[in-house]
């Protein structure tokens, strides 16, 4: 069954690092949310559900500040960076048996100028993924951070399929490219050559500094409501086709997988396609959870855009660039606009199906995939349509 | 590396039996006593079959790298004086991986299917951490 709820309201802070947001972690998720309700036209008195982003805020403190007053659906999908595109799941859901009418999607943060991901062990063990399993079996060992723990995922792809580094350096500088189109991205004006990415230094083998997500303060939201609801407001609807998410197994531990390249995404992909009717090859676009480059590689595999094991050959040639085949993260992703949670993929791919980016529109846009990835590899997707 | 600076496990339930044989010189992992299926990191039960029933079974110590990274920037303090090193993921005799790392090898002449054996590092009086050496021919 398709679900029938639509996104009608998009809000984005400006991204940035140096010299910081200047906004408190809540103040900042409080003016993208505060865009995206006024762009929908509506009031926030009628912001009745608020999903918050795992850690990030409290639905209670978004309500009190923006005017819920009549808020009745608070969730949280605790799945890190795949929580946006699960969250519209959750919320699609939510609309479509009453629980709600318009449902506020905010994520952003301090990424730049407060506290930096890489060091969060430092900070707060119990935040990290696996919990206790890490601090007892990998933190003795120095595998801290994100980079280094899918970087052992990286890795045995090379070993098993023949992934190249330039394979890798190929989506980073996809990336890069679509940033000079995006006039918001961090990296607008700074260009990347294959060169430039293969000396970046490494820093977890086979990642080099290049193939690293941006750190960057900003924020940004989206309102979910119902086909019907959404034909009385402002905004041209994006319809909501489907969407699923998934976990690894076990999803607390990364080295224990019988399959280590199954992932949330893996189970969620053809249940979204399924659900919608739909193959990969009807899509015209992607905004992939691009936190590294091979996380990138991986989803188009365990999407379906191509076969396991052909990820690396899949995005040269420009195929993953504007004008390729599958035009992928057309504002530039977490590796060249900004890090702001995979919720500035979903409004990019809003805009994409309103066909309202210019430069960077892909022509005829009519169907468009979104993926989220967070902790030890949790997935999650929508399709949307125009 | 300072004492207070390094990141050591907390010994407790499952866990402090795990480093309680490291610190005696033996590898252990939980393997089920009904269908004999070993496990690691450990569990309350068998995932496999939903047996409650385990031993702590010694490993043969004998495994192969299975993948690898090495990190050339330390992403956490306690590791600054350590760079270059490579956390290791091997897989055992017995099935388990465990992340880990090998000592007797530089980073750069790490590969996948190097066949490794287990050794112990005392890092405090309480506390020795299962690392790996390339196993002798």
């Amino acid at each position: 069954m398709t679900t029938q709820a639509c996104i009608v309201g998009i809000g984005e802070t400006e991204y940035c690092r140096k010299p910081g947001s200047g906004l408190s972690q809540l103040g900042i998720q409080l003016r993208a949310a505060s865009a995206a309700i006024a762009e929908a036209g509506l009031a926030p008195s009628e912001i009745d559900g608020i999903m918050p982003f795992p850690n990030l805020g409290r639905a209670e403190e978004f309500a009190a500040n923006l005017g819920c007053e009549n808020l009745r659906y608070a969730a949280t999908i605790h799945m890190g960076g795949a929580a946006p595109a699960a969250s519209l799941q959750a919320a699609a859901a939510a609309v479509n048996a009453g629980m709600a009418n318009y449902v506020l999607l905010p994520a952003g943060w301090n990424g730049y100028s407060g506290p930096r991901v890489r060091q969060t062990v430092s900070q707060d063990v119990s935040s990290i993924p696996g919990g206790a399993i890490a601090r007892d079996y990998y933190l003795p060992f120095g595998f801290t951070a994100p980079p280094q723990w899918y970087s052992v995922l990286a890795r045995r792809h090379m070993h098993e399929f023949g992934t190249r580094s330039e394979h890798l350096g190929a989506i980073a500088l996809a990336m890069r490219k679509h940033a000079q189109l995006n006039p918001k991205a961090v990296m607008n004006g700074k260009t990347m050559t294959l060169d430039d990415y293969m000396a970046s230094p490494m820093l977890a083998d086979p990642y080099r500094f290049f193939d690293c997500c941006l750190e960057t303060d900003g924020a940004a939201a989206v309102v979910v409501t119902s086909a019907e609801r959404a034909r009385d407001l402002a905004t041209r609807p994006v319809r909501i086709l489907s969407a699923a998410c998934g976990q690894p197994y076990p999803a607390d531990e990364i080295t224990n997988r019988k399959d280590i390249f199954r992932t949330g995404l893996t189970i969620a992909a053809p249940e979204a396609f399924g659900k919608a009717g739909l193959t990969p090859s009807d899509v015209d676009f992607a905004m992939i959870y691009d936190c590294f480059t091979f996380e990138l590689l991986q989803q188009l595999e365990e999407v379906g855009f191509c076969k396991r094991g052909e990820g690396g050959p899949f995005v040269e040639g420009g195929r993953i660039e504007l004008g390729g085949e599958l035009p992928v993260n057309t504002h530039g992703g977490l590796l060249s606009e900004a890090h702001v949670l995979g919720m500035s993929h979903i409004v990019e791919a809003v805009r994409q199906l309103r066909g309202d980016l210019g430069e960077r529109q892909v022509p005829n846009a009519q169907v468009g995939v979104v993926t989220g990835w967070g902790d030890f590899g949790d997935g999650s997707i929508a399709l949307l349509a125009r | 590396m300072s004492e207070e600076a390094q990141l050591l496990p907390v010994l407790e339930g499952h866990s402090a039996d795990f480093y309680g044989f490291c610190k005696q010189g033996e590898l252990r992992f939980q393997r089920c006593t009904d269908c004999s299926a070993w496990r690691h990191v450990p569990r309350e039960l068998c995932a496999e079959c939903g047996s409650w029933a385990w031993e702590w079974a010694l490993s043969s110590g004998k495994g192969r790298v299975f993948t690898f990274t090495v990190v050339g920037r330390a992403l956490h303090p306690a590791f600054a004086e350590a760079v270059p090193y490579a956390p290791t993921v091997v897989e055992m005799e017995e099935g388990v991986r465990l992340l880990s790392r090998v000592e007797g090898v530089a980073p750069d002449a790490l590969e996948i299917g190097l066949p490794v054996q287990v050794d112990f590092d005392p890092v405090t009086d309480e506390i020795s951490l299962p690392i790996f050496r390339p196993a002798p021919d």
